[in-house]
């Protein structure tokens, strides 16, 4: 059977990125990608604490730069002092003159350091204060992320995470200008729930809740990630953030709340006859199984696969034949045993799943 | 002029750093024991801080006096930082300028982790 090669959501073209590398020579084989990788690190929109969408993201960024400058006076005034020390004044130094210099170069970074962990400690309490807007259930799985909206649920006393709520997946919705509570557990091993571009990581662990509290400033979809090592695929367990206002945030919780879009068909037929059910729920059909994502408004998503491939039938056709192939690592099993005639039909149909 | 002089030795040595260490653990272990049940996470913990301030300052009286101490032997000794001679002196001076310098990192140490306690009211 030919491979099709699923469509992959790439940053840049990696193909052109591969052509100028191999015509470099020398050191600037390695400095020069160096450079560039970094330059490209910074352009990229939706994946950024500089290009931040966030109070804590905003946050983290100027704690960043303040660090920065704390950092390289310290360099400026050590390299000055060593530089004093054997060029510029390079006689042998009086004892008193020596410890003098010892003790500076001692106190300075100390005194730096010191004003730098009291500014970072206070603005802590601040970021970890009581939340006025949705409280959201984050579950992180091998690998993907567990979503459910509206959890009534105590901020971070429990062991495990509230049950209930509106149950989605690998898309997390937020209101622009409201404190979100996310809830954030793990069934399996620790995962970390993080989206730079609004704010910094919290571990997803079993047998505990962390809380985050969120606060998107600018409408947009970003990137989260998976940023502890949970496995084989744990570079493939993304996600995608979107911020929208309030109004369409309830608008959308609203519509993922309602059962799925078609409920019956020869799709819906042979995803029941063929056991997917046993893991997937599809809300107003049969298929109640809780293993997998909740895949009642599948077509509603970006992405597929947890922020792998673009959603459009032909991926999650993909995605079924050679589950495997396309996320190594993945716990569901590949389907490519079904005839690609019925494949087709159960894409379909999760396709317009809206 | 010197009273009564320590002998030092490997254990005077890593006095002061061994205090640091009691201390980070007492500290770690005080918060982690009021932290790790999660529940009440706004309420405020103040025994938790009371008893790191309190053991903040003991290992701060401790580690002055190992500083003062070594300090004023050092100094006793003839002080510098050049330690090239082998006879017992020179060794004691070693010690006690190596105990000095360990006992103002092992100072600023112990403010550096009772610092959060400072700020962080609770277990959020």
């Amino acid at each position: 059977m030919p491979a099709r090669r699923p469509h992959r959501v790439t940053m840049w073209p990696v193909g052109k990125f591969d052509a100028v590398l191999s015509a470099l020579e020398g050191p600037a084989r390695v400095v020069l990608p160096t450079l560039l990788g970094l330059a490209v690190a910074g352009c990229s929109q939706e994946q950024s604490i500089f290009a931040n969408a966030g109070t804590e993201a905003a946050q983290v960024a100027e704690l960043f730069f303040v660090m920065l400058v704390g950092a390289v006076v310290i360099w400026i005034v050590v390299m000055a002092m060593s530089v004093y020390a054997t060029r510029a004044n390079a006689t042998v130094f009086s004892d008193k003159a020596g410890t003098r210099l010892i003790v500076f170069g001692a106190a300075f970074p100390t005194i730096v350091l010191a004003a730098l962990l009291v500014w970072g400690l206070m603005l802590m309490p601040k970021l970890r204060r009581p939340a006025d807007g949705p409280t959201i259930a984050v579950s992180g799985e091998r690998f993907w992320w567990r979503i459910a909206y509206d959890v009534e649920g105590e901020p971070g006393v429990v062991k495990s995470l509230p049950a209930g709520g509106v149950e989605s997946a690998n898309e997390l919705w937020l209101p622009v200008g409201k404190r979100s509570e996310i809830l954030i557990g793990s069934p399996d091993v620790i995962h970390s729930f993080w989206v730079p571009a609004i704010a910094g990581k919290m571990d997803a662990m079993p047998g505990r809740v962390n809380r985050l509290v969120v606060e998107p400033t600018r409408e947009g979809v970003y990137n989260g990630v998976c940023a502890e090592f949970c496995g084989d695929a744990h570079a493939q367990m993304g996600f995608r953030v979107v911020a929208v206002s309030e109004a369409d945030y309830a608008a959308f919780v609203a519509a993922q709340a309602e059962p799925a879009a078609v409920t019956s068909g020869r799709g819906a037929d042979l995803f029941l006859a063929n056991g997917c059910a046993a893991c997937h729920t599809v809300r107003g059909t049969e298929a109640d199984g809780a293993v997998g994502p909740d895949l009642t408004h599948l077509a509603s998503r970006r992405t597929l696969g947890a922020g792998l491939l673009e959603m459009s039938e032909e991926n999650i056709a993909e995605f079924i034949r050679a589950t495997e192939h396309v996320k190594p690592g993945v716990e569901m099993p590949s389907f490519g045993v079904l005839p690609q005639e019925e494949i087709d039909e159960i894409a379909a149909w999760l396709g317009a799943l809206k | 002029m010197i009273h009564s002089e320590t002998r030092d030795n490997l254990w005077t040595l890593i006095a002061a750093p061994t205090i640091w260490a009691l201390h980070f653990l007492v500290s770690y272990i005080v918060a982690a024991a009021a932290c790790v049940p999660n529940v009440a996470i706004f309420q405020a913990i103040a025994g938790p801080r009371i008893l790191i301030a309190v053991i903040t300052a003991i290992a701060l009286v401790a580690i002055g006096l190992i500083f003062w101490r070594a300090r004023r032997e050092w100094k006793g000794h003839g002080g510098g930082s050049v330690h090239d001679t082998d006879t017992a002196t020179g060794r004691e001076r070693f010690l006690e300028f190596s105990t000095l310098l360990l006992a103002a990192l092992s100072f600023v140490s112990v403010v550096f982790v009772a610092l959060p306690a400072l700020f962080v009211a609770d277990c959020r």
